[in-house]
């Protein structure tokens, strides 16, 4: 069971992944380390700096669409946060977050605002979140099969470690 | 009945071996897992060919590094182009580039340098797209392979590292948006404006975790390279692939091209689609993408006469012969030189369209308009690599991304719309309907 707490910090609709972090600033270097100071600069220059460690990132429809380029996901990790809730995803995001141990919640996020208290947790495939501030509980789809085995090993860095190969996942 | 009652009954009578109602991605998928499998299934596949980018490449020799990798799982299905940073900017893009090219020179992949094109363009001229494969590359517009039937998507780093070791990749299966193009099409109907038109009327996540599949009787209008575009421009509908039918054009391609075996996909008739969308070309026009989203669609007399400061020829979607040609041919036709004012850049998909475009003249006649030919690849497309347009500017782009920023620049506007449309521009310098252009002169 992963669980962890949170505060939401408010974006909108098609957050894309030139947004998260741009192609300029990626061509010198791919370290989130050093990139994580531009996250999300051009939706709010002063996001970056204002980020603490358990803030999750709450948005609207098809985060993370437009290029695949995982250091969206990356950098979002190296800020600190774990969690991104969004009413939907891009798809290449999507399969990128789970491969890097990012938890994506896909639920209605309409009545999350900026500050809100979170709790998100991933019990087995069952995924739900808890907004403290607004007394909402809402689950998102369950992470079936491999993605959960993906999830549980922190990411496809150390389940391929580990295992060499991709297999279903054993019942 | 509708789409879920319809599924029902289906499910049931394949099951009993009644029939056969699958789409074109649950045949191709079904193939790569070795066994049967539906849309909303997770599916572990054998991949035909992988592609990396410069851009994703770095990223993707980190992951498999951190993943133990050794070797790749078979060279000759792996390869890598410079695209995205062509030529590198800064001594560490060239840094990047040394490492990848390194990486496969040690493993003994497919290296394409600077200069030799857009990744999925190389696969496709190089014979390696083949009907009825499944192709991952490490760039969201890699679907734009599936023109040649098959089951092309864009995946990441770690994806692309974890299918270089082990030669598989995790999919979920997914639903198919059936999409028919009838009608006629009419003069200076671009494949571009049939993209755009779509990405307009399903939105920018509207294929969200779908695959969108093409039917209909029009389908024959578009060569094997204008349908390249329309599936290109899947990607900004949030499309996993884009799937045209195998036919007489796909033939035309492989000939003399093909490395391999291909075996054509077809959909069942009884297939199960999550929505269906009809197109009918008589009725469609010259479309424009306003900034700054690709599905911020109008028709074109809508955005006419808006200044031009820069036109782009170029990228994956419009940097092909046939785009040139018919840009030149507008811009010919609206006047034959560039407007005061205007930049024009011109940038190559690949060597291939740089050679033909070289061999007939049509690059000679750019650069005597003054334009700025760039090195082939993506060029200005993403900011990386050329032109940079600035402050306040308006750039008219034949690309498919004109989110803020995209060219790297937050302060310029991008516009999007067909080869023919930005020419006739370039020599207004005003947003002008490649249908009209003759009358306003
Ligand atoms: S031309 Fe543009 S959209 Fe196409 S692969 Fe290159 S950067 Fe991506």
């Amino acid at each position: 069971m992963i669980r962890l707490e949170g505060r939401a910090r408010r974006f909108g609709d098609n957050v894309n992944t030139d947004y998260i972090i741009t192609s300029a600033r990626k061509r010198d270097t791919i370290d989130e380390q050093v990139l994580k100071q531009w996250l999300l600069e051009t939706l709010d220059p002063a996001f970056a700096a204002s980020v603490r460690e358990e803030d999750m990132i709450v948005a609207g429809e098809n985060f993370g669409c437009g290029s695949a380029m995982e250091v969206a996901v990356t950098v979002i990790l190296a800020a600190g946060i774990k969690a991104v809730i969004a009413q939907s995803f891009s798809r290449t995001f999507y399969r990128n977050a789970i491969n890097n141990g990012l938890i994506p919640v896909q639920c209605d996020t309409n009545r999350f605002e900026e500050g809100d208290r979170l709790s998100v947790q991933l019990d087995g495939a069952e995924l739900s979140v808890a907004n403290y501030t607004k007394e909402l509980t809402l689950s998102g789809p369950p992470i079936a099969g491999v993605m959960l085995d993906i999830l549980e090993h922190g990411g496809l860095v150390r389940f391929i470690r580990e295992h060499r190969r991709l297999m279903p996942r054993e019942q | 009945m509708d789409i879920a009652e319809r599924k029902r009954c289906v499910d049931i009578a394949e099951r009993a071996g009644n029939v056969s109602a699958r789409t074109i991605s649950e045949k191709i998928l079904s193939a790569k897992a070795g066994r049967e499998v539906h849309a909303g299934e997770i599916a572990i596949c054998t991949v035909d060919r992988v592609l990396g980018t410069d851009a994703s490449g770095p990223m993707a020799i980190d992951y498999f590094e951190k993943m133990g990798g050794e070797r790749l799982f078979d060279p000759s299905r792996v390869l890598f182009a410079f695209d995205h940073y062509a030529p590198p900017a800064s001594a560490k893009t060239a840094a990047f580039h040394d490492r990848l090219r390194a990486f496969a020179t040690r493993h003994g992949a497919e290296l394409c340098d600077v200069g030799e094109g857009i990744s999925f363009q190389l696969l496709a001229e190089r014979g390696g797209a083949l009907p009825g494969s499944l192709v991952i590359g490490a760039d969201s517009h890699t679907a734009t392979a599936g023109a040649l039937n098959l089951f092309a998507t864009g995946v990441g780093s770690s994806d692309l590292a974890a299918a270089m070791i082990t030669g598989q990749v995790w999919i979920r299966v997914p639903e198919s948006i059936k999409i028919t193009l009838t009608g006629t099409r009419t003069a200076f109907l671009s494949p571009k404006d049939v993209g755009l038109a779509l990405v307009n009327a399903i939105g920018p996540a509207g294929a969200n975790y779908k695959a969108l599949e093409f039917h209909g009787s029009a389908l024959g209008a578009f060569t094997l390279e204008e349908r390249m575009v329309i599936c290109n421009l899947g990607a900004e509908m949030d499309a996993k692939a884009s799937i045209f039918p195998s036919d007489n054009a796909t033939n035309a391609y492989l000939t003399g091209r093909k490395v391999g075996l291909a075996s054509p996909v077809t959909a069942d008739i009884y297939a199960v689609y999550a929505r269906e969308v009809t197109l009918d070309l008589s009725r469609l026009s010259p479309r424009v993408a306003l900034p700054h989203a690709p599905d911020n669609v109008v028709p074109i007399e809508q955005a006419a006469g808006t200044p031009v400061h820069m036109v782009f020829l170029g990228t994956c979607t419009g940097g092909r012969v046939r785009d040139f040609h018919e840009a030149l041919a507008a811009l010919d036709r609206a006047g034959g030189q560039l407007a005061p004012g205007v930049q024009l850049v011109v940038t190559p998909a690949s060597r291939e369209v740089a050679d033909a475009i070289r061999d007939d003249g049509t690059l000679a006649r750019f650069e005597a308009l003054g334009a700025t030919v760039t090195t082939v690849g993506c060029g200005a497309c993403c900011g990386t690599s050329g032109v940079i347009p600035g402050d306040g500017m308006n750039v008219l782009s034949t690309a498919n991304r004109n989110f803020k920023a995209r060219m790297g620049n937050a302060n310029a506007s991008i516009y999007l719309a067909s080869p023919a449309a930005c020419g006739a521009s370039a020599a207004t310098g005003k947003i002008t309907d490649p249908r009209a252009e003759r009358a306003a002169r």
